[in-house]
């Protein structure tokens, strides 16, 4: 059962992100682009995905455990360390160069845009590498 | 308002709706890189839903009956450069538009807040170079 819910979510977050344009990365990086052709539909998204979210989350928090499983899974971590900081600055580096971010390059991949399997495929490696990294500084 | 702004609220709505139904039925935080990086991991029983939601990822874009616009000018340079650098600041810093940027704020994490003004402001930063540079 969390397996066909997991699946019809990642339908829907596709469908949204079709809907909403972000899979075009033209329109993501119109965003970023503040000082030039600015296009702030990635803002519109953010506000409806965010209002959705803050009620559904807050509603979560009263449930004393989700409807399918034994408990929340849900990050502890409090603690703003290097390694966000990095992450995230990279991150925006990568996401400012193409336009991509890994749901919408997944969902183009599936709407046979080739460039998004080299995309994918050179993400994959940037995982790895960093799942590396993290391994050899806890040694 | 432009109709493009709406079916960015539309669209949004859904993707809301989307973390919070994952949340709610399943306990898990909808993040794409998360879902994708643990993959790349030791196969477990989670390993299965996480496939499933990329299935779906994948097969939302597949099934859509109507013409969609994607404008990709980047060479497989960029693509390979832009790919690697997602991928290693996703799983550095934990997250990335999905989790940190939808789910992370919603929950009001401070970490997330903090991740999100980063990528957004770093990313805000590269598209002014590449335009400098006429990259």
């Amino acid at each position: 059962m969390q397996i066909i819910v997991s699946f019809i979510c990642g339908l829907m977050m596709s469908v949204g992100l079709i809907i909403s344009g972000m899979v075009n990365p033209q329109k993501v990086l119109a965003f970023l682009d503040v000082t030039g052709q600015f296009d702030p539909t990635l803002a519109f998204v953010m506000a409806g995905a965010l209002a959705v979210a803050m009620i559904g989350f807050k509603w979560a928090a009263s449930l004393p455990k989700p409807c399918l499983c034994a408990a929340f899974d849900s990050p502890s971590k409090t603690s703003i360390d290097t390694w966000l900081v990095t992450g995230a600055a990279i991150f925006g580096i990568g996401w400012g160069l193409v336009g991509f971010c890994p749901a919408p390059v997944i969902v183009a991949l599936g709407l046979g845009v080739g460039k998004a399997g080299v995309f994918i495929a050179a993400m994959l490696a940037g995982m790895y590498t960093a799942q590396c990294l993290i391994l050899l500084k806890k040694v | 308002m432009n109709v493009s702004y709406w079916q960015g609220l539309l669209g949004g709505i859904l993707i809301g709706l989307a973390a919070v139904m994952l949340y709610w039925l399943n306990g898990r935080i909808m993040g794409v890189s998360g879902i994708m990086s643990r993959l790349l991991q030791k196969p477990s029983m989670d390993s299965w839903w996480r496939l499933s939601f990329i299935i779906g990822l994948v097969l939302g874009g597949i099934l859509y009956p109507w013409p969609v616009t994607v404008e990709l000018k980047a060479s497989y340079v960029l693509v390979i450069a832009a790919g690697f650098l997602v991928g290693l600041g996703t799983v550095l810093g934990n997250g990335c538009t999905s989790g940190h940027g939808i789910c992370g704020i919603a929950r009001f994490s401070k970490r997330s807040m903090v991740a999100t003004a980063i990528f957004m402001g770093t990313g805000i930063i590269t598209v002014l170079l590449k335009r400098m540079w006429g990259l």
